[in-house]
């Protein structure tokens, strides 16, 4: 049994995320060679469990273990059991019982995958659960700044928009700060979460205050299907107040970024043309999410799992 | 479990005593040279002629092989460098840590290609390192110059170009650099 799960950012802490991110070199350089597969993971299988919709996600998880030459099991809700009544713990039950090594869960509510090792041995990797956690985001995140800025330690990073329903900004955080950058949250107050207080960041609803000075802009997607509980005035306002324009984007530092999780809202939180902004990393991101996620299954199933053979013995 | 020698990754703990000196930095370099004339001589030239280091221990000896074929025939070899770690067979038994990059910038098809590692032990980061090769193209033939054979091999694998043969117990270790070879154990470190 494992004890090795990346369920949240505080499963890895910085020794964590720098390893994780230590191994990213190397998938990088794997995936540019002329076969971009390796048979590191051969003989594991990886259980990919989508109970919420996602493109990204999924489909760079299930590269990620191609990539490694490991089998992956695809789940989705719309073709499976669940549809029938099937409870989450007797869904993992079956997988597990069919002899999975990692089970990558996405879930609408926050909390499933610490409820996961009480039903299965399996590593467990948190691809999204409900406005929580989605740690595998933050290490891409992470590597792309680190790839484009040197490092985060000192930078100022301002996060944008929708905080209180975000998971990313959540794992974000989190790894910004253990990582030693400075972390402002930006956005309407009611977009705002309450306890801010212990989150280590500053917050502020004037987007422009932070732009001239902010080494990373993260826009976070307007989460469009909670309109309805009326949390701003209207997209028109929302756009004007804290989206991304090209006269915003104008006045940000030379050597600045613009991200985005993606998907992206065009004309809401950025301007229709900002994701092929010169400054904008948002490509750069996705092709590193497969990278990330090479080094996250095999930070579990590989680098990290030791389990020692009585007289083993190996150069 | 003894202490065991695993140039390749990072040692997980321990100090290395060194018991006796096998080779100083002259003996490092004389064998340096004959390999390089070796190497010359087996493929009758230079043309075609690929070095590849095995991360850590053998690519500054591939460096160095390289700077003494270009010096006795005035020709420049291409070096790269591999990290075999996701192609090792005991990934998931002990912990795998890949050390640098790999950085292989040309297409190894057609090309001879000539491994160098420091010690020659189990034979199977050998194994793995032939695995990762024809990843990059498919060799018109593969050789191996290491600078100690210390037997205990596990697999069908011999050394083309050898510094020197040094038989050894199982569980002593090989200190390669270019000041000399040591032969020692690994203690546990002090507390």
């Amino acid at each position: 049994m494992t004890e090795n799960h990346i369920r949240g950012i505080d499963d890895l802490g910085k020794s964590g995320i720098e390893e994780i991110l230590a191994l990213s070199d190397h998938f990088h350089e794997v995936s540019t060679r002329r076969i971009p597969k390796v048979p590191a993971l051969r003989g594991k299988t990886i259980a990919l469990l989508f109970y919420e919709d996602s493109t990204r996600t999924r489909l760079s998880f299930e590269t990620a273990s191609k990539r490694l030459s490991a089998d992956s099991l695809n789940f989705s809700i719309g073709s499976s059991s669940v549809k029938k009544g099937e409870s989450l713990r007797d869904t993992i039950e079956t997988i597990s019982a069919m002899g999975v090594d990692a089970i990558v869960v996405r879930h609408g509510s926050a909390g499933v995958p610490w409820m996961l090792p009480r039903w299965t041995d399996a590593a467990v990797i948190n691809a999204g659960d409900g406005s929580h956690e989605h740690p595998t985001q933050a290490l891409l995140d992470c590597y792309t700044i680190r790839k484009n800025l040197g490092e985060l330690n000192g930078k100022r990073i301002a996060i944008v928009g929708d905080i209180k329903h975000s998971r990313v900004a959540r794992s974000n955080v989190k790894a910004f700060l253990a990582l030693g950058a400075s972390v402002t949250l930006v956005g309407p107050k009611t977009l705002m979460p309450f306890n801010t207080d212990d989150w280590g960041v500053e917050t502020t609803d004037q987007f422009d205050s932070v732009i001239g000075d902010s080494d990373v802009l993260y826009m976070l997607r307007m989460q469009l299907e909670r309109q309805q509980k009326s949390f701003v005035p209207s997209l028109r306002e929302y756009a004007k107040e804290y989206g991304l324009s090209d006269s915003r984007a104008q006045s940000m530092k030379p050597e600045s970024l613009i991200m985005h999780p993606g998907p992206m809202n065009r004309g809401v939180e950025v301007s229709s043309n900002i994701k092929e902004h010169p400054k904008s990393v948002v490509n750069n991101q996705v092709a590193n999410g497969v990278i990330i996620r090479m080094s996250a299954l095999y930070y579990l199933l590989g680098a990290g799992s030791i389990t020692k053979l009585e007289g083993f013995n190996d150069e | 479990m003894a202490d065991l020698e695993r140039p390749n990754t990072p040692l997980d703990g321990g100090v290395f005593h060194a018991r006796s000196e096998i080779m100083n930095a002259d003996g490092v370099r004389r064998a340096l040279w004959r390999m390089s004339h070796e190497i010359l001589e087996q493929n009758r030239g230079l043309s075609e002629l690929v070095l590849v280091g095995l991360e850590v221990g053998g690519v500054h000896l591939a460096q160095k092989l390289a700077e003494n074929l270009l010096e006795i025939e005035k020709q420049k070899v291409p070096v790269g460098t591999l990290d075999v770690a996701f192609y090792r067979d005991d990934i998931g038994i002990r912990q795998v840590t890949p050390s640098n990059p790999t950085d292989m910038p040309f297409d190894l098809t057609s090309r001879i290609v000539v491994l160098v590692d420091d010690v020659l032990f189990t034979g199977r980061t050998i194994r793995a390192a032939m695995d990762a090769i024809v990843d990059f193209g498919r060799p018109a033939a593969v050789q191996l110059a290491v600078m100690i054979d210390r037997g205990h091999r596990e697999l069908p694998i011999r050394p083309d170009y050898v510094g020197k043969n040094v038989p050894t117990r199982r569980d002593e270790l090989v200190d390669v650099t270019e000041n000399g070879v040591l032969l020692g154990v690994m203690k546990d470190a002090k507390p």
